[in-house]
């Protein structure tokens, strides 16, 4: 057996998965610096530092510490709580081509984002990113449990199907809201062009607390998803208590993504992409592709938004057209350069 | 080492049914401690339901099953796990997995979260890989194995769970002949050099006597009969179980007893005076 094959298909060696783990760490930190420093208004990177050590007023500390903090780490959790949540659900479902937006997470906080104008005529950010979040955790809810009907409980394919079920039904009723009502139509749109940009520091730390428990949940379910990844007759026979790794799953899922589609929007490429990324180099163990998709994910999250700010000076692009036009490519040739894993 | 006496699995009047389907009714069986089983039966006749309701897979409609006395539901599942393995038929590993990966993934149920891989743990996977003589083999992927490697990976996978209980539903479905061999041996191997329980479902009447010390015939969720191969396979037998005309002979290799099935074609020859053809 040579090397290249057994590279091609199990990923790196073993040994060296720290290693690699640790420079991707050093590329997103080099990434959040970036991010501070680059802009319509580009920020030398001493200065960067000298700022966020010492504030002392003026323009510069208004756009690193009032703007650009904020967006950057807005990028660093949606990348974060994006890329875990893609993996998880891609390890419950066994399927690999699911997204967090199979449990129908970002559908249902669009249709509570537009729901929240129609009846209630909210229109501030801070009124409707918690509707956004309950919709999203009650479409998930809803997912699971119609997923859960019958034999065998909630089986990959019986969620797969109620989520994409869901995700018609929800879709379906947000763009009947929206033709009724103009002005949620305009709220809407404007939380559904998934950018990163507009947010305070605040907004951002009320984060804090979700995506810590959606993290904390997601890495502690990483051994079960190895057993689960070899049926659920073998995982019940290893002890794992399947019901249980699946609603934990789902869960951390819920928490991570929903957190995410509330204040950002709907950034649907990253979930799925990412977790292959991964798996392309750490092989089929969840104890090293949680971690590698931690920090894989919010590399090109921070790595579009900042490729937006530069390529239409002074104009920007949203963070979500650029990963769509940087992970497309790369999608594809990963996909043909060798096949992807099943699951 | 293992203890000088196996825990017995016991199944007492066991009930199992799907939805309103019931699949096995007021069944009680021993699991003979320290020897092979077989379970033969018709398709449908509940073998699978009842090797999966022995580990658990699947919860009575009423009855229970007992391990040393204790019932298998109250126990926490990590437990019974380090007892009683099972390898369903026909398992997949995910892409790219590693046989070593795979084999390692064996040990879940003697790990805990903040606890991954202890020496212990590194031991029991090379002996696993090291009966199985699939050491050679550790490092490819197992979506790279012929079908006999590959099914010896999983077994070497069930071993690794280190429990004195091995279940496996039909381990040599989709092998040709040559690797159902090899895997009956290595799991007769299993019996009689490690002291292991086994106990299996097999669609060969031939290769069932030919491993078992003990077989459970099964007819439509019940046990027709058991016992060891010789005193119990008979022409009657094999026309109640599996509706099939037959001659039973001697096998005159192992000297098991040799089930030729008759068919509308065909009429024996006297196969019953001389039982083998003597050269």
């Amino acid at each position: 057996m040579d090397q290249t094959v057994r590279s091609a298909t199990t990923g790196i060696r073993p040994a060296t998965r720290p290693l690699v783990l640790l420079l991707a760490t050093f590329l997103l930190a080099g990434l959040c610096v970036a991010s501070l420093a680059i802009g319509s208004k580009t920020i030398p990177f001493g200065e960067v530092f000298s700022v966020l050590i010492d504030p002392r007023g003026g323009e510069t500390e208004a756009i690193v510490r009032g703007l650009r903090l904020p967006r950057t780490l807005l990028g660093l959790f949606a990348g974060v709580a994006l890329g875990l949540s893609g993996a998880l659900i891609q390890g419950v479902t066994r399927n690999p081509l699911a997204d967090p937006g199979i449990l129908g997470v970002s559908a249902g906080a669009g249709f509570a984002v537009s729901l929240a104008v129609l009846a209630f005529g909210l229109s501030s950010f801070y009124s409707y990113v918690w509707f956004a979040f309950a919709g999203a955790a009650i479409a998930s809810v809803v997912v699971y449990a119609l997923g859960g009907f019958g034999r065998g409980g909630a089986t990959p394919v019986k969620l797969a199907l109620a989520g994409v079920a869901m995700l018609a039904l929800l879709t379906s009723l947000t763009s009947g809201v929206l033709l009724l009502d103009p002005n949620a139509l305009y709220v809407y749109r404007s939380w559904a062009v998934g950018s990163l940009t507009g947010q305070d520091t605040a907004i951002v730390a009320q984060m804090v607390p979700f995506l810590l428990t959606g993290t904390a949940l997601a890495l502690s379910v990483a051994p079960a998803l190895n057993s689960l990844a070899l049926g659920d007759d073998v995982a019940s026979a290893l002890g794992r208590r399947i019901g249980l790794i699946r609603l934990g799953g789902v869960v951390a899922v819920t928490l991570l993504a929903g957190t995410v589609s509330a204040v950002v929007g709907p950034i649907v490429f990253i979930g799925l992409v990412i977790p292959h990324v991964a798996r392309a180099i750490t092989g089929p163990d969840y104890r090293w592709i949680l971690p590698y998709t931690m920090v894989l994910a919010p590399c090109l999250v921070l790595a579009a938004d900042i490729l937006g700010r530069v390529v239409a000076r002074p104009g920007e692009i949203g963070v979500g057209v650029i990963t769509a036009f940087l992970g497309a490519p790369f999608f594809i040739a990963l996909i043909r350069r060798r096949r992807l894993a099943e699951l | 080492m293992r203890p000088e006496i196996a825990p017995t699995l016991r199944a007492e009047g066991l009930a199992v049914s799907y939805g309103d389907r019931s699949i096995i009714t007021d069944l009680d069986l021993v699991v003979p401690p320290g020897k092979i089983s077989v379970i033969v039966g018709a398709n449908a006749s509940g073998k699978s339901t009842l090797l999966r309701s022995l580990a658990r897979l699947l919860s009575p409609a009423a009855g229970q099953v007992c391990l040393d006395g204790e019932s298998i539901h109250a126990m926490p599942t990590r437990e019974l796990a380090r007892m009683v393995g099972l390898l369903p038929q026909s398992p997949v590993a995910p892409e790219g997995m590693t046989v070593i990966d795979l084999v390692g993934r064996g040990r879940a149920p003697h790990q805990s979260w903040w606890r991954q891989w202890s020496h212990s743990d590194e031991e029991t996977v090379r002996h696993a890989l090291e009966l199985t003589s699939m050491l050679d083999l550790a490092e490819r992927p197992v979506d790279e194995l012929s079908g006999g490697q590959r099914q010896r990976a999983w077994i070497a996978m069930a071993l690794a769970q280190d429990t004195d209980i091995l279940l496996l539903d039909e381990p040599t479905t989709f092998l040709d002949m040559a690797h159902q061999i090899e895997v009956l041996d290595l799991v007769m191997d299993l019996n009689r050099t490690r002291g292991r329980t086994v106990m299996m479902v097999l669609h060969d009447l031939n290769q069932a006597c030919r491993y078992a010390d003990h077989i459970v015939a099964m007819k439509s969720g019940r046990i027709v009969a058991q016992g060891p191969p010789a005193d119990l396979l008979t022409a009657e037998l094999v026309d109640e179980v599996f509706d099939v005309r037959c001659c039973v002979v001697t096998d005159p290799v192992s000297g098991t007893p040799l089930v030729i099935p008759i068919g509308r074609h065909h009429e024996p020859r006297n196969v019953a005076r001389h039982p083998f053809p003597i050269h």
